[in-house]
Order: structure tokens, then C-alpha cells, then sequence
């Protein structure tokens, strides 16, 4: 058994930046290479780009980023896991492969998850009384059935672990929490039990640390965003992780970024609820008996974690179609910024209103005054310059394409020293809600195939 | 006493789920976390939002990493793809509850 290993993140989401896990294989030793690149809707943009082309609905991104990479991960044995699957795991698994092909790279082993996609499956399950309740509102899903885009149940860390353990050099998932895909290496290399509890959290926690990609390692970090050295270079994150569950959090030395105890601790505390349940597929982590201590420049100590058993259930995202949006901007100047861009607010709002059009919801805001943090903000006596931000929320497609068409007008039929349209009318696009639930865990079979 | 921000002596981040805003703040030094957790309780947190949280707040105790996390329920426009608001997410509220003036000690050094 290896007395650690190296996980490095190499996205924190679907768009992120493109040389992150190029420089993660090239700038120093790592043993794994996990990307996470799902976030709560993105199943649904990845559903409607399958029902245009059945060769289509995974992270293409991803397949662009293995050719950059294959021949290092070959030469250094580094494995990568990534939920780059979307909804066509096997789509991506063969655009992989057909990179290797075109490489030259022979005997690649690609393992793929999935049996996370049950939008196929729900009127079965409905008929059997699981109505996969609104964690939120608790209402039936049967409210939004017909406008549903996608439905995935999240698969922990072990359906990865059965593919590595067969061989695979690459993991592919569909929907899997971004936490799995760090702590599946770890259970693989060190033999960790599926009612280890401690270890599972400690597994997790390193997960929860990496899965935003360099938010841990001084991106986005508040404390001190001056102190973080090379922004333009910076490095994502590198969990060191031994046997015992402690990790060492860490970046490679030749990148840029920062990580200290600060910068874990923001992303520690990043998008939780209740911190003595961070509740998962795998475990219940408590995050309230995390120790994080300074182990030398930018490597951090984090241990004492502990952890619970699991739930029976396993937690679902599914997503449907709630309407259009759409937005616009101008900018107004001095003289008198703030008044004019808060009277044009109110001049569109009365022209829409006059011409019988219908919305959910109008929103006008004014960014460079108060945008962020309303009447937080500091107020300002004069305004050298205002940007109005409109925006409206509707299911009536008129009402959506007339709203459009009547931000333009404003620059010469309204207050004066107006600028900053561009890119023409606003076209609404569609609303994807994101719709949370539970189902048991009993009438879901996670599948791995491994191939090569 | 001396007025400072409680960013002199916190940092944060803050994010969303669904239309929950969720700040985590943390103590820049341990001494400090007693200050967090007096100052910043669900009903000063609340009354500091004001009408940007439409429902409650609930704060959570992390004094292994000296740190508070709150959840700010209705506090997103409706969150996620729906909500109209620049900030959808939520990604500047952790700075928008830094800006608060406390009144500390005027031996505390910050």
C-alpha cells in the first residue's frame, strides 16, 4: 500500500480554466488528475444538446483537454477521474478513445459510470409512490413532470473505486458528487471500508476542498486577495493524502497562488449548510472536527475530521423548463447618473405596462451605485457613472421579445448622456429550474463498465 | 471603544443554495472568534440584511477553525437560473456583512 498520494484538481467547473490541468501533469508529481465539471443545471444544457445530436451531451471541453495531456498521463502513469460524462458518458468515453487513436496511444483502460440518469425511469417511479418531493417546497415532482429536462441521482466515491480497481487509467461519471471524485483514489489506494467513517469524512472534506478548484488555492479569497502571488499562473490545488485520512493541502512550487490556512478555511466554509452534517452519498462528514494548521509555505495540515453513517438515500437533481429571461444594459453619465438611469428604469417599466405586456417579475437595477449590496452600499453624492440593468422573468413569449425590442429606444427617447448598448436586442432565453430530492437508495443501481 | 469593520478582523466567502445565501466568516485570529460570535448573532445578521433576507437567518458554530456560517433563507431573488439579480449567486454578501461597524476595545489590536 502507497503511504500517500498526490490528487490534484484540475477544474472546478464546466469553463474553467483550460491550462489548469495541463500545467497540473506537466509542473510537478501527481498521481491523480480529478475535474469536476457539473453544476446544478448543467445536466439539463447537456440533455437538450443530446436531443440535437445523440453523439452529444457530455463535456466536450474535457476530450480536448485529454489530448493535451494523454501522452504525460501514459508516460507518468497519472489517472484521472472526472464527472465529465453528462448525460452521454459512453459519447464521451468514445471521443476519448478516439483521441487516443489519433495519438497513437494504445491499451488506454476507460472506465465509465453511470445509472445516475433517471428521467427515463420516473414514471415507474411515480407509479410505486416515490414522488421525489421538492426538498425545498416538498410538493410532488409530478407539478413540473412534463417540463422536466433532466433527473440524475448523485453517486458517491465507490462506483469510481470499482473502476479503478479494475485497471482504468480514466474514469468517466455522470452525475457524481464533485467530493466522490477525490475520494475514490484514496479508498482504491489505501483499502478504506465502505463503514470507515472517519476516513470516508476525511476523504470528503479533502473532496470539498478541491472541488471548486483554486478558491483553495487564493482565487476569490477575500482574507487577502493582494498577498496572492502570480494571479495570471496560479495553481490549483493538490490534496496529499495518507492512509490515516490526515491530508496535506498543497499546490505545485513553479505555479503561482496561495495556499494557507485562510484560504482553506473560505473554501472549507463555501456553499454548506449545517456543518455537523455535510451529508453525502458515502458519509456524514462533520465539518465542525476539521483541524487545519500551517505545515510550512503553501502546504497546509488538515486532520481530526470524523464522520458518520450514511443516509438510505441518495440525493437527486433534476431540472425543468420555468419560462424565459432576458436583460439589458445601459449607462448612463454625469450629469446626474444615478437620477437618469433610475428614470429610465421607470420609463421602461411604463412603456412595457402600456403596451399590455405581461411579466413574472421586472427587476431594475443600477450597478456602479448599489447592484451588490443594496442599501448596504455606501452612497455617493454625485455619480460619475451608472449602469441601468434591466431584467424581466415571464412565460409569455411576446411579452419576452417585446421587452427586447424596447431598450434601444430609450437612448434618444429619454434622459440624456446615454451609452453602452451593444450587442443588440436582448433575445430571451429559457429558464432552467433546478428541482432537489431524495430517493431511496434501493431501487438504484450504479454500473460501472471498464473497457480497453 | 474604537469603531472598526468587522472585515478588520474576519474574512469570508459566500455562496447559494437554491435561494439560501449561505456566509461563512471567519476569525482573522483565534482571540477574535469571541467577537464573531457576540456580534454576530441571527438577529443582528438579519436586521443588517434588512429586506434583502426575506426569511430567516441560521448560524452555525465552527470554533475548531474559528469561523460562522449562516444561512440566509429567501435572500436570492429566488436563486439559482431564476432570480434576476446581478449577483445571483450570492458571491458578494460574505462582503457585504464585512462592511458592518463594531465597536471593540481600544486596546485590540487589529
Amino acid at each position: 500500500m502507497k503511504t500517500s498520494i498526490r490528487i490534484a484538481a484540475g477544474q472546478g467547473f464546466w469553463g474553467d480554466l483550460q491550462r489548469a490541468p495541463v500545467d497540473q501533469v506537466t509542473h510537478g508529481q501527481i498521481d491523480y488528475l480529478v475535474m469536476d465539471y457539473l453544476a446544478e443545471v448543467t445536466m439539463s444544457i447537456m440533455q437538450k444538446q443530446k436531443q440535437k445530436d445523440p453523439a452529444l451531451g457530455y463535456a466536450r471541453d474535457f476530450v480536448s483537454v485529454i489530448e493535451k495531456i494523454l501522452p504525460d498521463l501514459m508516460s507518468k502513469n497519472i489517472k484521472v477521474i472526472a464527472n465529465a460524462g453528462g448525460v452521454n458518458p459512453f459519447a464521451c468515453r468514445d471521443a476519448v478513445l478516439e483521441v487516443a487513436k489519433k495519438l497513437g496511444i494504445t491499451g488506454l483502460k476507460i472506465g465509465v459510470v453511470h445509472g445516475d440518469d433517471i428521467l427515463k425511469r420516473l414514471p415507474e417511479f411515480l407509479e410505486t409512490g416515490i414522488e421525489l418531493e421538492n426538498m425545498d417546497t416538498g410538493e410532488s415532482i409530478w407539478k413540473v413532470q412534463h417540463r422536466l429536462l433532466s433527473a440524475n441521482v448523485y453517486f458517491g466515491a465507490f462506483p469510481i473505486v470499482e473502476a479503478l480497481d479494475q485497471g482504468a487509467q480514466i474514469v468517466i461519471t455522470g452525475r457524481c458528487t464533485d467530493t466522490g471524485l477525490t475520494l475514490a483514489p484514496m479508498i482504491h489506494e489505501f483499502g478504506w471500508k465502505n463503514d470507515d467513517w472517519d476516513l470516508l469524512a476525511a476523504g470528503t472534506v479533502a473532496g470539498h476542498i478541491l472541488e471548486c478548484g483554486a478558491q483553495a488555492s487564493g482565487g476569490n479569497f477575500l482574507g487577502d486577495w493582494k498577498s496572492v502571488p502570480d494571479f495570471a499562473n496560479i495553481g490549483f490545488p493538490i490534496a496529499e493524502a495518507h492512509p490515516d485520512g490526515t491530508f496535506i493541502i498543497t499546490k505545485h512550487e513553479s505555479l503561482g497562488g496561495l495556499v494557507n490556512t485562510m484560504t482553506v478555511k473560505e473554501q472549507l466554509l463555501y456553499e454548506i449548510g449545517d456543518p455537523t452534517q455535510y451529508i453525502g452519498p458515502d458519509v456524514v462528514a462533520d465539518f465542525t472536527s476539521i483541524q487545519v494548521e500551517d505545515a510550512g509555505e503553501n502546504r497546509v495540515k488538515v486532520f481530526g475530521i470524523k464522520g458518520r453513517p450514511n443516509t438510505p438515500f441518495y440525493k437527486v437533481s433534476a431540472s425543468y423548463e420555468d419560462g424565459y429571461f432576458s436583460s439589458s444594459t445601459l449607462v448612463y453619465s454625469w450629469p446626474d447618473a444615478a437620477e437618469k438611469a433610475k428614470a429610465a428604469g421607470e420609463i421602461l417599466k411604463k412603456r412595457l405596462d402600456l403596451l399590455g405586456f405581461q411579466f413574472d417579475e421586472y427587476n431594475a437595477e443600477y450597478i456602479g451605485m448599489n447592484s451588490c449590496h443594496g442599501h448596504l452600499a455606501d452612497k455617493v453624492e454625485d455619480y460619475p457613472e451608472v449602469m441601468l440593468r434591466v431584467s424581466v422573468r415571464g412565460s409569455d413569449k411576446k411579452s419576452m421579445t417585446g421587452f427586447g425590442m424596447e431598450i434601444a429606444p430609450l437612448i434618444l427617447t429619454g434622459p440624456p448622456a446615454v451609452t453602452g448598448f451593444a450587442g443588440g436586442r436582448p433575445k430571451p432565453s429559457d429558464i432552467v429550474a433546478y428541482w432537489p430530492a431524495l430517493i431511496p437508495k434501493t431501487v438504484i443501481s450504479p454500473k460501472v463498465e471498464v473497457t480497453g | 471603544m474604537k469603531t472598526i469593520r468587522l472585515f478588520d478582523i474576519a474574512h469570508g466567502r459566500s455562496g447559494d443554495k437554491g435561494d439560501t445565501s449561505n456566509i461563512g466568516i471567519i476569525a482573522r485570529k483565534p482571540e477574535f472568534y469571541p467577537i464573531l460570535v457576540e456580534t454576530l448573532t441571527p438577529e443582528t445578521v438579519k436586521s443588517w440584511f434588512g429586506p434583502i433576507c426575506k426569511g430567516k437567518v441560521e448560524r452555525f458554530e465552527l470554533p475548531n477553525i474559528q469561523a460562522l456560517n449562516f444561512l440566509l433563507h429567501e435572500a436570492l431573488g429566488g436563486g439559482g437560473t431564476v432570480t434576476l439579480k446581478l449577483d445571483a449567486q450570492g458571491k458578494t454578501m460574505a462582503a457585504a456583512l464585512l462592511k458592518m461597524e463594531i465597536q471593540v476595545p481600544d486596546e485590540l489590536e487589529v
